[in-house]
C-alpha cells in the first residue's frame, strides 16, 4: 500500500475517534451515570499525563530528591493552588527546573 | 429589593468569559492565550518529529502531510518509524489508530458542551481534539459562573485548537525542511506538564476528584510498559471508576 495511502487512513482513524462521541452524543440522551463519569474524565487525564512526566526519567522510576522535574512539579502544584494562576505556575516551575539543573550542573545538588 | 440572581449580569470580563457571555472575540484571545504555552511547548515535538521523520526515509512531503492529515503528534512519531521499517501497512494503521484511542476520551467529555452547534462546527472543532486543545478547553467549559450556558465558548476551543496547528505546521516544517538541530538544554518539553499542574490542580473541587486524579496518576505511572500508549487510557479508566467510587460513598 502506498505510504500515502496509509497515512489517509490514519487521519481518517484519528478525526473519526475525535468526531465519535460529538456526533454520537448529539443523537442521544447522555444518561445520569455517564454524565457522572465523564465529570472525571479531565482530573484523571491530566493526571495520568502528568505523573509520569514527573515521576520517569527514562522510562524508569525516580522518586528521588535528585529528580528536578519532580521537584519543580510539586513546587508547581503548590503555586497552582495558592495562586490558580496558569502562568504563574510555568514560571515558576520552569525557573525552578532550570535552577535545580543548573546546581546539579555544577555538583550543587542533590 | 434583591435582584433575582437570574437578572443580573456578569460584573467582570472574567465572569464574562466564564459564563460564556463574552464576545466570539474575546473567547477567541481567550483561548490563543490559554493554549499558548502549551504551543511553545509543542516546538522541540515539532522539530524533532520533522527531523526523524527525514531519517526515516520518508518524502519531506509525506512527512509534513500527516502534520495535517493525522495532527497527533505521538502517532506521527510511531507511523514515521514504521513506515521507515517496511512495516506491513495494516500494522501502522492499527498501531496509530490505538495510540489514540484516548482521544475518543475527550471526544465523549466535550461532547455535551458541543451539542447545539451546527455541524461545520463540530466538524472542525473535532478535527482540533488533540491533547493540548482538550486540556484547556474542557478547564474553560468546567469553569463554575453563576451563569450556565455554553454561549461563545466554541470560539475558545477553536482559537486554542488553531493555534496548536498552526505552531505543530510550522514547527514540523522547519524539522522537515530545515532539518534543524533541537534547541539544547533548554527542556522545554517540561511546560506540557507544568501547564497540566496548573490546570489540573485548581479544579480539584472534591475527595472525589482529588481521587480520580491520584488513582489515575499512579497507574499511568505503573503502567507505562505498555505499548501503545494503552497505558494512559487504562490509567483514566481506573481513575475515573476511583472518582465515581469515592463520590457513591458521600
Amino acid at each position: 500500500m502506498s505510504i500515502w495511502l496509509v497515512i489517509l487512513a490514519i487521519g481518517a482513524i484519528t478525526f473519526a475517534t475525535r468526531l465519535s462521541f460529538i456526533l454520537l452524543f448529539s443523537r442521544m440522551e447522555m444518561g445520569s451515570f455517564l454524565q457522572q463519569a465523564l465529570r472525571f474524565v479531565p482530573p484523571a487525564v491530566l493526571a495520568a499525563i502528568i505523573f509520569p512526566e514527573l515521576v520517569l526519567r527514562e522510562g524508569v522510576m525516580d522518586l528521588s530528591p535528585g529528580n528536578e522535574r519532580l521537584l519543580a512539579g510539586m513546587l508547581a502544584a503548590v503555586v497552582a493552588w495558592r495562586t490558580r494562576n496558569v502562568l504563574l505556575t510555568l514560571g515558576v516551575g520552569m525557573a525552578a527546573l532550570w535552577l535545580l539543573q543548573a546546581l546539579s550542573a555544577r555538583g550543587l545538588f542533590p | 429589593m434583591d435582584v433575582p440572581k437570574e437578572k443580573a449580569a456578569p460584573e467582570s470580563p472574567d465572569e464574562n468569559l466564564a459564563a460564556g457571555a463574552a464576545s466570539a472575540r474575546s473567547q477567541v484571545l481567550a483561548g490563543f492565550k490559554a493554549e499558548l504555552p502549551l504551543a511553545v511547548g509543542t516546538i522541540p515535538f515539532g522539530l524533532i518529529y520533522g527531523a526523524l521523520a527525514l531519517g526515516t526515509g520518508l518524502p519531506a512531503s509525506a512527512a509534513q502531510a500527516m502534520s495535517s492529515i493525522v495532527f497527533a503528534g505521538s502517532a506521527q512519531f510511531i507511523s514515521a518509524q514504521l513506515l521507515g521499517q517496511s512495516t506491513p501497512a495494516i500494522v501502522v494503521i492499527i498501531t496509530a489508530g490505538m495510540i489514540n484511542l484516548r482521544h475518543a476520551l475527550y471526544s465523549a467529555s466535550v461532547a455535551p458542551y458541543l451539542q447545539h452547534l451546527p455541524s461545520r462546527w463540530k466538524y472542525v472543532l473535532a478535527y482540533l481534539l488533540t491533547d493540548e486543545a482538550y486540556a484547556v478547553t474542557i478547564t474553560h467549559y468546567q469553569k463554575e459562573s453563576r451563569f450556565s450556558g455554553v454561549g461563545n465558548k466554541h470560539w475558545f476551543f477553536l482559537s486554542a485548537g488553531l493555534t496548536l496547528w498552526i505552531t505543530w505546521q510550522a514547527s514540523t516544517a522547519v524539522g522537515v525542511f530545515l532539518g534543524a538541530a533541537i534547541p539544547s538544554g533548554w527542556s522545554l518539553d517540561f511546560t506540557l506538564a507544568l501547564t497540566f499542574i496548573g490546570l489540573l490542580v485548581p479544579n480539584l473541587k472534591d475527595r472525589a476528584g482529588a481521587a480520580a486524579a491520584l488513582i489515575a496518576g499512579v497507574c499511568a505511572v505503573l503502567a507505562v510498559g505498555l505499548p501503545i500508549k494503552l497505558g494512559l487510557v487504562l490509567a483514566s479508566f481506573v481513575g475515573i471508576a476511583a472518582g465515581m467510587w469515592v463520590e457513591a460513598r458521600k
